[in-house]
């Protein structure tokens, strides 16, 4: 780092700070985009800031019952974990600031890391609906991860064929060689395949309809969720809107890292900002249709569908996925 | 409420835990309380306890004139605003022998069957909500206006209409408000397809309602359900077909089962949907042939309100009123004595009440995740339904067993008959 520790921390905090206002601003769109989608007005695009302030302002109560410990203990971890993997993502055309001391395993560590908090938080809870939720929150990981791992791991495979001297699970590197760049039609195929089980995974990962069963409102009265109130439940409000942007740029990282600033001939702060800009919109487009559309489109499913879900078709998708990217190899 | 019928349990295997749900829960849009027996996910066990929205009207009812028990009926419920008067009128004009003009039964029968339109779109929301399937609810509810706005035209007020009154209505139908209701009836006749593909064909709401809170056609009629719980379990019950009443008769009515869909019934949530969807599409169907079919002449058979009075306080007899609200039969009975100008007895048993017993065999063998969708299969009123709450002296409500209950209305039988 050029600037020292100093420069590090700001680079630091901008990105702390910047990655919840963000998330917190696609919040906002998701809830006015959802609502103009179910033909109703929705809240103004600042609501989820208000939310936050609110929420902030409110008595935090903790269950008579409940380990406080780790009742509380919970969405810090929670909010720790999601903003950790800022600093490995790559943001716009920017390299991830912790690029060199964490790879692709470290990232999808730092996913499952908010589920489990909650999971933790639900049982500390002492509340029926908080354990049914946390036993539904189990089942959830124990569903959805094995098709993310499918698809990651297939991808870093395939680029350490190409790239045998490369670290490939290095996120950076992964951004700057994307795979379409490599491979021929049968790895094109088996890409556009590992997208798709990525984009059902999605929802999944951030427990919004049709997976949204750990939290289920109307049969569980929020579940893991029930018992938290005031800072607890703004932590999880903000680890909630920044993992959304986190999936988001993994997604975006993985299958679409291009640049528009080298295909429109810009240079200097002109292109960092077009490059930013460009992110953000393909940050909103991953969240408008693994978040927003299904959100809108579905019921809510049973716990026990939503596992048969990503157990059978999704993971079967991904193994196809991987198995023409071996293909591609091959051939 | 309670008795040992109601618990009834299933073999199981493991340790169980008892999950409760309400007397208030966001699945409960009114005050009940379900104590469920879960193992795992799975529902071996339910108690349910009734009788947190008990206000007494009854009671009220039998301190007040007739007229003024008319408008607190309409007040025992909102969605089914117009069926508790139009079932309290039926029974004092059955004790009374009050008649009412044709054009009166005509007006009844449009506004009954409106209603049933308005309560039937409300409920596919809610069942949507239930379901986690918000866009569908706000679709619901957003066509859902329309109805009301015609209700509105046409009584003045979205609820409460305020439309019967004992021998006749208070409000004609003119032409130009029947050009209205057509033009309406309409804009419904041309959505309903489209609002049974987003219910019926969609994926979705077929993998959380088919197959769930299932209710066969022998506990159907073994417990007694009504109205669209019995129906959805091909029981062909229906007060408008089997004993008709107002202008129903010469509309031909008969009840709608799964069977219209080309399904055969097992009265789970899924036929309990179509039902209700087709249902919509019948009084759609009797509201614009009784707007055609409907005679000129008087509207009410008694029309001054004073005269009224003191022909009712005359009148001496018992009566009883029925009518198929959206949620099935609702039962009214008064006893009227000559001189007294409040009903001696007025007694209530809302849809709602005969339908309690079905959640039993539907909750059997579901999950927790079903729990908020069939409590809302039944549509369930409980303000309609709670009649009864037992305290003791402390304040503290009780739970009395059938043999106690029994012993207690004989004893209040003979009590009442001197």
């Amino acid at each position: 780092m050029t600037g020292g520790i100093g420069a590090a921390i700001w680079q630091g905090a901008t990105v702390l700070i910047g990655g919840a206002l963000l998330g917190l601003v696609y919040k906002g769109i998701d809830r006015k985009l959802a609502a103009r989608m179910q033909a109703r007005i929705g809240p103004p695009l600042r609501q989820p800031f208000f939310d936050v302030v609110k929420l902030l302002a409110k008595e935090n109560v903790v269950p008579d019952h409940a380990i406080a410990w780790l009742f509380n203990g919970a969405p810090v971890v929670s909010l720790a974990a999601v903003s950790s993997l800022l600093f490995y993502l790559p943001l716009g055309g920017f390299a991830p600031l912790l690029g060199g001391h964490g790879d692709l395993v470290l990232v999808i560590y730092l996913l499952a890391v908010p589920a489990i908090a909650m999971m933790v938080g639900g049982f500390a809870a002492a509340s029926p609906y908080a354990s049914v939720g946390a036993q539904r929150e189990m089942v959830m990981l124990m569903s959805y991860e094995f098709p993310l791992v499918i698809a990651l791991v297939s991808i870093a495979w395939r680029l350490s064929t190409i790239l045998p001297e490369a670290s490939v699970f290095s996120l950076s590197v992964l951004a700057a060689n994307p795979l379409w760049d490599w491979v021929g039609p049968l790895g094109a195929v088996g890409l556009v395949l590992l997208a798709l089980a990525l984009l059902v995974v999605t929802p999944a990962e951030l427990s919004k309809i049709p997976f949204d069963i750990p939290e289920a409102e109307t049969e569980i009265a929020g579940g893991l969720l029930a018992e938290y109130s005031g800072r607890n439940l703004a932590l999880f409000y903000l680890a909630d809107a920044v993992k959304t942007v986190a999936m988001a740029a993994l997604l975006v990282a993985l299958f679409f890292p291009y640049g528009l600033a080298d295909r429109l001939w810009l240079s200097g702060p002109l292109a960092g900002l077009v490059d930013v800009a460009f992110f953000l919109i393909k940050v909103l487009v991953v969240v408008f249709f693994s978040v927003i559309v299904v959100r809108v489109g579905f019921a809510r499913l049973k716990i026990d569908q939503a596992a048969r879900l990503f157990w059978i078709p999704v993971t079967g998708i991904s193994l196809v996925g991987m198995v023409l990217l071996i293909l591609d190899r091959v051939a | 409420m309670n008795n040992e019928s109601q618990k009834i349990t299933t073999p199981r295997q493991g340790k169980t835990y008892t999950i409760p749900i309400g007397p208030v829960h966001p699945a409960l849009k009114e005050p009940i309380e379900f104590s469920f027996e879960l193992d795992g996910e799975r529902i071996v066990g339910v108690d349910i306890r009734p009788g947190y929205a008990h206000r007494g009207i009854e009671f009220m009812g039998m301190k007040r004139n007739l007229i003024q028990v008319l408008y607190l009926s309409e007040r025992i419920c909102g969605i089914c605003s117009i069926s508790h008067p139009l079932a309290l009128t039926q029974a004092v004009e059955n004790a009374a022998g009050i008649e009412v003009p044709p054009r009166a039964q005509y007006i009844r029968t449009i506004i009954g069957e409106l209603e049933r339109i308005q309560s039937h779109l409300l409920w596919a929301g809610v069942a949507a909500h239930e379901l986690g399937f918000d866009t569908l609810l706000h679709l619901t509810w957003k066509v859902r206006e329309k109805v009301m706005d015609l209700l509105e035209d046409l009584t003045g007020n979205r609820v409460d209409y305020a439309i019967p009154i004992f021998g006749g209505v208070r409000r004609d139908i003119p032409a130009a408000k029947g050009d209205l209701a057509h033009a309406v009836l309409r804009y419904y006749r041309d959505l309903l397809q489209g609002l049974m593909d987003a219910f019926l064909e969609d994926k979705s709401v077929e993998m959380r309602t088919r197959h769930v809170g299932a209710l066969s056609r022998g506990d159907a009629l073994r417990l007694c359900a009504v109205g669209p719980t019995a129906r959805a379990a091909g029981v062909e019950k229906d007060v408008r077909q089997d004993m008709p009443y107002f202008a129903y008769a010469d509309l031909e009515v008969r009840a709608i089962t799964p069977r219209d869909f080309e399904q055969e019934p097992v009265g789970d949530v899924f036929d309990t949907i179509i039902v209700r969807l087709l249902e919509v599409a019948q009084s759609i169907e009797i509201v614009e042939r009784a707007l055609c079919e409907m005679p000129e002449g008087e509207l009410v058979s008694i029309p001054k309100v004073a005269a009224l009075l003191s022909f009712l306080k005359k009148a001496e007899g018992e009566g009883i009123g029925r009518h198929e609200a959206p949620r099935g039969e609702v039962f009214h009975y008064v006893r009227l004595e000559a001189g007294i100008e409040e009903p001696i007895v007025w007694k209530v048993k809302a849809p709602t009440y005969s339908n309690l017993m079905a959640w039993v065999p539907k909750f059997m063998g579901a999950e927790v995740a079903d729990i908020p969708i069939i409590a809302a299969s039944i549509d369930p009123c409980m303000c309609c339904m709670d009649r009864v709450h037992v305290a003791d002296r402390s304040g503290r409500a009780s739970i009395r067993m059938k043999e106690e209950l029994i012993r207690l209305s004989r004893e209040k039988t003979r009590r009442i008959l001197g």
